[in-house]
């Protein structure tokens, strides 16, 4: 390897001058990091304590403030949470469903199939990455108005099924298939669907499963389009429902407002708690290209 | 055409259906509406040439705008770039407490921004927040972050940073463990500090990881928007206003959808130079092999 040569002239230049660190102590190095992780995680802390305390200790940090549930008994009574968790949820099963469903058969024409026109439809795929539907609000609201189904599930998911970064990641995955095993699943007269369906869609099982994630919590977390298109409460998702409870008349209790806040976060914050591993490495895998 | 060609574009036809009905049409739509007037009344609009583009140029807060952003871009961009780089340096080492290290500097990432904007809003309030709290200590507190011109764009920078640093960090992260160890082995046999070989091994290494996240973060910074509605409103005098949010004040507060289709057009353009400087760069030569 060409690069070790200056690595090894240096090297030796660094054993001489006696410098092993970064200059910092690894101790040093290590109350750093611990600082820097305890700061990231302080405003949830924060609105812990605020939400899981009466009102009267939502500013104040004493060790023998009593524990209650009160606030978020409170903001459940006063938001319809339930029907906006059940948007929420409606929401994102229908976006991962046909975005599975789209980006998989996407993908493996671009993966094994020869066609004119290949490369000028994957640039037009591609476009997608850089242009969000996020900021194509004005043209996006016309089309829904226009196609009648305006404040409705449908509303908040069409513009996302179709999603460039599902097709190509697919496709890098269905690419590292072996043609063995797909050709062997033809001599035994399978169709191409089954193709796609007894062999490529196993193998690809953890990309689904990281794709999976990183697009649940991108549509749970989604607000801007969900805030323009829904308009009741019958199609808020739990964004949303958050942002029309905590700028409505709450006027400023904390203690409330933090609950809701920590509900809202709930379901997914609850999922990465216990799946941290999976969260964490399906984030890796999606982001490798 | 090949039966073959002709299963690849069945194949495509779905997803590509939707990308061109909500990501192609409005491009073209967004152009096109953007030389027209906001239809009034059923009747279709008319024609008015650059008119809306001469509004721009007089309009006080687009400019204001997009100042704001290029602020936010130029403040957010390479501080959470380096943090995620540091941050995946420290998960990676041996050091203790990782996991938890790992755990929190993620967790932002999970979360919505909408919710996690109530409570940053909360930490910035004057006298309650836990920011005037610990300034207090020192003397400094009384200060209304968010109510002052001078200091709101900051703070709602400050969370943008926090938000996505994690997110980041995942990626280099998966870099740094696609590193072969036999480079740290070498580089610690010769005796390299720590500070040489990251220099002069890693960071060249994750190049294309950092053009990569850099994109994403040009991105994001056009797209993440999410926090203003909840912590100013794009206050106080317009000091927060940024272009996407300015799009949705034009286009779904005041209604003016045609001068709302011109400012989005600044937008497309700004991800368009985006697209055209990644290709550019891609042909250079990133990192070495």
């Amino acid at each position: 390897m060409r690069g070790q040569t200056p690595i090894q002239a240096e090297g030796r230049r660094v054993v001489r001058n006696g410098s092993r660190h970064w200059g910092l102590s690894p101790v040093l190095e290590t109350a750093a990091a611990w600082l820097l992780g305890f700061l990231w995680i302080l405003p949830l802390l924060y609105a812990v304590w605020t939400a899981f305390h009466p009102g009267e200790f939502s500013t104040r940090f004493e060790l023998g403030a009593p524990l209650t549930l009160e606030n978020f008994r409170r903001a459940w009574d006063a938001a319809p949470f339930a029907r906006y968790f059940v948007n929420s949820f409606a929401l994102v099963t229908m976006v991962l469903g046909a975005q599975l469903v789209l980006c998989t058969l996407a993908a493996y024409a671009f993966a094994r199939y020869e066609f004119p026109g290949k490369d000028v439809a994957f640039v037009l795929v591609l476009l997608q990455l850089m242009i969000m539907p996020d900021v194509l609000i004005v043209e996006n609201y016309r089309t829904m108005a226009r196609l009648g189904v305006l404040d409705s599930i449908p509303a908040m998911a069409l513009p996302y099924v179709a999603s460039a970064f599902g097709i190509f990641l697919l496709r890098q995955t269905f690419k590292t298939v072996p043609r063995e095993l797909d050709e062997a699943a033809r001599v035994e007269g399978a169709g191409s669907l089954r193709v796609l369906w007894e062999v490529y869609v196993p193998l690809a099982r953890p990309v689904y499963l990281a794709y999976g994630l990183v697009s649940v919590s991108y549509h749970w977390n989604n607000f801007l389009w969900p805030l323009i298109v829904t308009n009741s409460v019958s199609s808020r998702p739990v964004t949303v429902g958050l942002q029309v409870f905590s700028s409505g008349d709450q006027g400023i209790d904390w203690s409330i407002i933090t609950a809701a806040t920590l509900m809202s976060c709930g379901p997914l914050l609850l999922a990465f708690l216990l799946f941290q591993r999976q969260f964490v490495q399906s984030f890796m895998r999606a982001g490798i290209r | 055409m090949s039966r073959n060609a002709i299963h690849g574009w069945l194949l495509l036809l779905p997803a590509l259906a939707f990308l061109a009905l909500f990501t192609h049409w409005p491009v073209i739509g967004t152009i096109w509406d953007s030389f027209h007037a906001t239809p009034k009344g059923g009747r279709p609009a008319p024609w008015v040439g650059l008119e809306n583009y001469q509004v721009m140029l007089g309009d006080e807060v687009f400019w204001k705008s997009l100042r704001n952003n290029l602020w936010y871009a130029v403040g957010t961009i390479p501080v959470s770039i380096a943090l995620a780089m540091l941050m995946a340096v420290w998960v990676n080492s041996k050091m203790a407490g990782r996991t938890w290290l790992r755990m929190a500097f993620f967790t932002p990432t999970v979360l919505p921004m909408i919710a996690v904007a109530n409570i940053w809003l909360f930490f910035y309030t004057p006298q309650y927040g836990l920011l005037d709290q610990v300034l207090g200590h020192f003397g400094a507190g009384g200060r209304n972050w968010l109510g002052n011109p001078e200091t709101a764009l900051a703070c709602v920078i400050v969370v943008a940073i926090w938000k996505e640093a994690g997110f980041f960090m995942i990626f280099y992260l998966a870099a740094l463990q696609a590193i072969p160890p036999s480079l740290a082995e070498a580089a610690a046999v010769e005796g390299a500090s720590r500070r040489y070989y990251f220099r002069r091994v890693v960071f060249p290494l994750l190049m294309p990881t950092t053009l990569f996240v850099l994109v994403n973060a040009i991105i994001n910074s056009v797209r993440l928007v999410d926090h203003i509605f909840v912590m100013t409103r794009g206050g106080p005098n317009n000091a927060t206003s940024l272009l996407l949010f300015h799009v949705y004040n034009v286009g779904f507060t005041y209604w003016d959808t045609g001068y709302a289709a011109a400012l989005t057009l600044v937008l497309l353009a700004v991800l368009a130079l985006v697209a055209i400087g990644q290709f550019v760069f891609l042909d250079k030569k990133v990192h070495y092999q």
